[in-house]
């Protein structure tokens, strides 16, 4: 059993009758509910529920209150590597894309950790572009190594990897793993991914999966909103948070509700996500799964984020930097993709406590 | 009228335990553990900056407060032994409110590995209180295992659901020789005085507390609501209807210096 057996009772279903088929009265049945069923998920994503983001926003503010309080945990990436043997059509390190690309070594590792420690944060994700042979098993567990030192979590988010190479990752202290499926459509995956290991749709769908049985402590997914119907990729996301959740009780699953940002190619996005629906889609999956973690990055622009924060949002990234080395030596290199939010960690410090939040630094003890 | 709940040999004045998480600032949650008169709190060591340097929750915990870390984020028995000697290392002292959690969907805890982490605990010489699903047979190990204290939950950790399992947790007053903390699920001081008048020896309350709109109000509510609960139950609440000496005895002519047939 993979989550693909869910994907494919659910692909060719008409999505868009479904979704336009429900009603206000629909939607006031599923908001006066304690728990949700798939369908009313789906409810809570239809157009007929955009009248009802209001409520939406209060009752997800009052779930996440109740389950993770008056918190938010900051983070920061870290990006390791530009090399990437992927064609993705909207990502600026993609191999096509012709700029020097490098990777850091130890001692610029150290670097990065120092300025990224001076700023407070204890938490960090380690981000490369796509490719086995510069961003190996090895090369991370070297880092891991050094970061170790500074941090007391550290995460993922790299190419996908085999049960066993997640294992030994594990075995050295890396607890969490976020990846992205970017779209949930098959076909539409195949077109922008045209060449390269991410080709392969199934073995990307499977990745966390991968992780929950390699032991990692959280697993992170998502789908890139832009690239295909939100609604319908996000109500697949959600039922991927769901699979995993229910199947491995002991992984903390979290979701991530990224949208095409500028990139150095010329990529458009297929479909517009609105502030609204992003939004939608986020207080939908809250009411969905509860206990799930939300994360929001420097993706979004500063205003947005400010009114995001008592919308459900568990984790948030603060003062990112997409370069490879730009913590130490800012503006050297290319950049995945180009950031909105550019406050620093105490200026997210300073919101989050006007705003009635405590920002937690540091969440787990790498033990 | 002097109380105390003895835990370890340490007498304990207050029978409210509070918590540390969620809180929306660290002056809030120092303000509400002042007002709820708590001499245990519970801090998640995993958020606590093991180094000494920088600024973090400990240092905003009232001083006079017997500091109970606990082991949240653990998955396993190991885990938490591990994060407990993390603890004490740092100088967190020698209790330790055991959580192992290995699912995340509920937060339930894990009553068998919760077993294993409190013998090589108590083995280390730490004062070991387990947190646990009440079950009467589980709750007989952690105790023979030589837990200090057992921390039944009422329900789901920040349900405010109440006591739902009242049943299971009125059976191990009965048979637990060791103090029950009830912890986790009270949403309300009603539901506080309510632990307190079946019997519990003390309740924990941490989410209520932190997401009141008002953290410093509720905070003395609960402490009014657990000595109201503790003074009732003293008193002699239930057994009263059935043991206690009626005003006016009915079959008082039976002893000698009754009325009877004289």
């Amino acid at each position: 059993m993979s989550f693909y057996n869910v994907y494919e009772k659910l692909k060719d279903q008409p999505f868009h009758t479904w979704f336009n088929e429900v009603t206000t009265t629909d939607v006031e049945k599923v908001l006066r509910k304690d728990r949700l069923t798939e369908s009313d998920y789906l409810t809570l994503l239809s157009p007929a529920a955009e009248g009802y983001i209001e409520e939406m926003a209060q009752k997800a503010h009052r779930v996440t209150l109740q389950h993770f309080g008056y918190t938010m945990q900051l983070f920061l990436p870290l990006y390791v590597s530009d090399y990437c043997v992927n064609t993705c059509k909207y990502c600026s390190f993609s191999v096509d894309n012709v700029f020097p690309r490098r990777r850091l070594t130890m001692e610029e590792v150290e670097e990065e950790a120092q300025a990224i420690a001076a700023m407070g944060i204890e938490q960090i994700i380690i981000l490369s572009g796509e490719s086995r042979i510069h961003s190996s098993v090895d090369y991370l567990t070297k880092i891991l190594k050094v970061l170790k030192k500074y941090f007391s979590s550290v995460g993922l988010e790299v190419q996908p990897m085999d049960r066993e190479d997640y294992e030994k990752l594990v075995g050295s202290g890396i607890d969490a793993l976020t990846v992205f499926q970017e779209t949930y459509d098959e076909n539409i995956y195949r077109a922008l991914h045209t060449k390269g290991p991410k080709r392969f749709y199934n073995y990307r769908l499977d990745t966390p999966e991968r992780g929950c049985q390699a032991g990692m402590r959280s697993v992170t997914i998502g789908a890139l909103l832009g690239l295909n119907d939100w609604r319908k990729e996000s109500y697949i996301a959600g039922l991927h948070g769901h699979y995993l959740q229910d199947k491995y009780l002991e992984t903390e699953i979290g979701m991530s509700f990224p949208r095409v940002q500028p990139n150095a190619g010329s990529f458009q996005p297929e479909v517009h996500v609105t502030d609204k629906n992003m939004v939608q889609a986020m207080l939908a999956f809250r009411l969905f799964l509860p206990r799930a973690g939300i994360i929001v990055s420097t993706r979004e622009t500063p205003q947005l984020r400010d009114q995001l924060i008592p919308l459900g949002v568990t984790k948030m990234s603060a003062s990112s930097s997409t370069e490879v080395g730009g913590y130490a030596q800012p503006e050297e290199t290319q950049s995945q993709f180009e950031i909105s939010d550019e406050r620093s960690v105490e200026e997210i410090r300073q919101l989050l406590h006007k705003k009635g939040y405590q920002p937690v630094m540091k969440d787990w003890q790498i033990v | 009228m002097k109380d105390p709940l003895v835990i370890a040999g340490e007498e304990i004045e207050s029978r409210l335990f509070t918590g540390t998480g969620k809180f929306a600032n660290h002056n809030e949650m120092h303000e509400a553990i002042e007002q709820s008169h708590s001499q245990v709190v519970t801090v998640a060591i995993r958020r606590v900056d093991l180094t000494g340097s920088g600024k973090h929750i400990v240092s905003d915990i009232p001083k006079k407060v017997t500091l109970m870390p606990n082991t949240s984020g653990a998955r396993t028995a190991e885990e938490a032994v591990r994060i407990a000697r993390l603890g004490k290392a740092s100088g967190m002292g020698s209790w330790v409110k055991i959580e192992v959690i290995s699912d995340q969907k509920y937060l339930l805890p894990d009553n068998e590995e919760t077993i294993k982490a409190t013998k090589a605990l108590v083995e280390e010489g730490f004062v070991v209180l387990p947190y646990m699903s009440p079950d009467l047979m589980a709750a007989k190990r952690m105790e023979e295992a030589g837990a200090a204290a057992i921390m039944p939950l009422g329900s789901p950790i920040g349900s405010n659901r109440g006591i739902r399992l009242k049943e299971m947790i009125r059976i191990m007053i009965d048979e637990i020789h060791v103090p029950i903390v009830v912890d986790a699920g009270i949403g309300r001081p009603s539901e506080a005085a309510e632990a307190m008048e079946m019997g519990a020896d003390a309740v924990l309350v941490n989410t209520a507390i932190a997401t009141a709109d008002d953290p410093v109000a509720m905070a003395k509510a609960f402490d009014m609501a657990v000595r109201a609960g503790r003074l009732a139950y003293r008193t002699g609440l239930e057994p009263s209807s059935i043991q206690a000496k009626a005003s006016s005895p009915l079959t008082g002519f039976l002893t000698p210096t009754g009325g009877g047939d004289q």
